[in-house]
């Protein structure tokens, strides 16, 4: 059993939300520390590069 | 009538922000239609498809906002359009407190983070889950449009680090009573929930709620999970913490049909399973038989089983007002109205409402068919007997999903009502957190329009609905239903009961 997901559901979940800040607005409602990551697509937009580039650097 | 686009480089919103910009602009003097995407191939074609053509014309970047409108006047166009950063200032953005540049950067700066809840588009999202595994975060992977080969390299990745990845596709999650995603406001209680559909885990965790029970944790696995290509790879990760788990008693698992292969070993796993499990796998996986495991036939019947065996006496719905509903709506077709119409936000609830009308003798089309020879030609276009997911991608490009956006729903809605042959509404209606502030009456105008069209043609549009949520959900379930029945809209506790109603009242004409 690997700790780390034991760890989430026994401490409940702290959270870094990438996205849809409305999904941050209501995980914090429910009283969970959110923290958002101030995202956008990445320079170019080419998704395909991006990710290989990512996986070469 | 004209189309005219604005255009604003390298300007950044979410889908969900743009689309309430998008609605807010629809409402201006002479505009007929709005769109707001960021300027993807994808949500380019998708916009030229939803009649907005002209954007492409611009030569656009992805990170690029274009918003479009269909306005009676060019005046009335502009009238928008010219002045689009005030509109834009006008929709105020959700508060998002400390905001980091990087899932690493806000994972080191926020100590004890455990979860990273992913929901950019889908040709970004694996990228960005990766970057979070290798920062120690379990990940709730929404987005959707993520390949098969990105989610078992993923997955296999997350295991190699003791992590657990819900998703790709993974609309729901409650860990720890905390609701991530599309879910519902439900008490804490024994019964461990795996879920390799969201809308499946909402209906059997609002009956669990409902029937006086709870959820220790709902644990989502992203729809393709349990095929044979990822193996049930986050399934067996979420079985071995629901064991270990002291706060779950029973544990209940949920999925459309899972791959064969992937079934055979799932079930050898569930045989070691020390707590008793409930699986329900819809569709046409024939039961096994198997020892310490209930195999449940319905979302409605799984939730009713763990409670049972969680040690609670549910109260299972009531078959004589099923019937006597449809007895009574069925009095009032006319001739010509024949078929069932089910219009679904919920996947799972389609797909379940598609099995429960195929058992009671109707074959029904879909573009997400329980067998391929009943697919629909055309997934905009009903025929004969039909439930619509509307969840799905085909409606989703370029646009949020139904159970945020009803105006894709709205349309069809009408469109059913516009065909005589049409006597039954079938409709899902998800509250929950995530979901729209009201859902019922995001439709309400539609169900009213359809019904009128019957009515004008002599006949009698029966209308029958499911609410998946509870009293406790933002959007106030009685509130909801009350909505709905103001429109005539049989309204039943879950979508079993509703599809069943829909079938007795169609069925055999």
């Amino acid at each position: 059993m690997a700790d780390r997901v034991k760890a989430l559901l026994a401490s409940g979940p702290k959270v870094v939300n990438v996205g849809l800040v409305d999904f941050a607005a209501s995980m914090r409602d429910q009283g969970v520390a959110v923290a958002q990551v101030d995202w956008r697509p990445p320079a170019g937009g080419d998704a395909e590069m991006m990710s290989l580039l990512d996986r070469l650097l | 009538m004209v189309v005219e686009c604005a255009f604003l480089r390298s300007r950044y919103f979410d889908s969900v922000y743009l689309m309430r910009v998008a609605k807010r602009i629809s409402g201006a003097p002479g505009i007929h239609a709005a769109a707001a995407v960021m300027a993807t191939e994808k949500n380019l074609k998708a916009l030229a498809q939803a009649g907005f053509a002209g954007a492409e014309t611009f030569d656009p970047s992805p990170n690029d906002l274009v918003v479009a409108v269909r306005a009676d006047s060019s005046e009335s166009a502009h009238a928008v359009l010219d002045h689009i950063e005030e509109w834009l200032a006008r929709e105020p953005v959700p508060a998002t407190g400390a905001v980091f540049g990087s899932i690493e950067e806000a994972a080191r700066d926020q100590p004890g983070s455990n979860l990273a809840v992913i929901s950019v588009p889908g040709e970004y999202a694996a990228n960005e889950a990766r970057h979070a595994l290798d920062s120690g975060l379990n990940v709730f992977l929404f987005s959707d449009n993520v390949s098969v080969e990105d989610e078992v390299s993923l997955k296999r990745l997350a295991a190699e680090r003791g992590l657990l990845l819900m998703g790709p596709d993974c609309g729901t999650a409650i860990i720890g009573g905390t609701a991530i995603g599309f879910a519902n406001a439900v008490r804490r209680g024994p019964v461990g929930v795996i879920g390799a559909s969201g809308t499946g885990t909402q209906e059997v965790t609002t009956l669990i709620h409902r029937a006086g029970s709870g959820i220790s944790h709902a644990i989502g696995t992203g729809s393709r999970d349990l095929s044979d290509a990822v193996g049930g790879a986050s399934t067996l990760v979420a079985l071995d913490a629901l064991e270990d788990d002291p706060g779950t008693v029973v544990i209940l698992l949920v999925s459309k049909p899972p791959g064969e292969a992937t079934v055979r070993r799932l079930r050898e796993r569930l045989a070691r399973c020390p707590k008793p499990v409930v699986t329900c796998f819809l569709g046409t996986v024939p039961a096994s038989g198997q020892p310490g495991v209930v195999e449940a036939g319905s979302l409605s019947d799984a939730a009713f089983q763990a409670v049972r065996l969680a040690g609670g006496h549910p109260d299972e719905g009531d078959h004589a007002a099923v019937a006597a509903i449809a007895e009574e709506a069925r009095a009032r077709l006319g001739p010509g109205q024949r078929w069932v119409r089910g219009v679904f936000a919920g996947g799972t609830l389609c797909y379940q409402a598609q099995q429960v009308l195929g058992d009671a003798g109707l074959a029904v089309h879909s573009n997400a068919p329980l067998e391929k020879k009943l697919l629909l030609v055309d997934p905009f276009r009903s025929e004969g007997h039909t439930a619509v997911d509307l969840g799905d991608d085909v409606f989703t490009l370029g646009r949020p999903h139904p159970m945020i956006d009803s105006t894709l729903r709205s349309e069809r809605i009408r469109a059913e009502g516009e065909d005589p042959e049409t006597a039954v509404l079938l409709l899902d209606v998800v509250l929950g957190f995530g979901s729209a502030e009201d859902p019922a009456g995001d439709i309400l105008d539609a169900i009213n329009a359809a019904r009128r069209s019957a009515a004008e043609r002599g006949g009698h549009l029966a209308v029958v609905a499911s609410i998946c949520g509870t009293p406790e959900d933002p959007q106030d379930l009685k509130a909801q239903a009350a909505r709905l029945r103001s429109a005539g809209v049989a309204v039943f506790p879950s979508s079993v009961e509703a599809a069943a109603a829909a079938a007795a009242i169609a069925g055999a004409r």
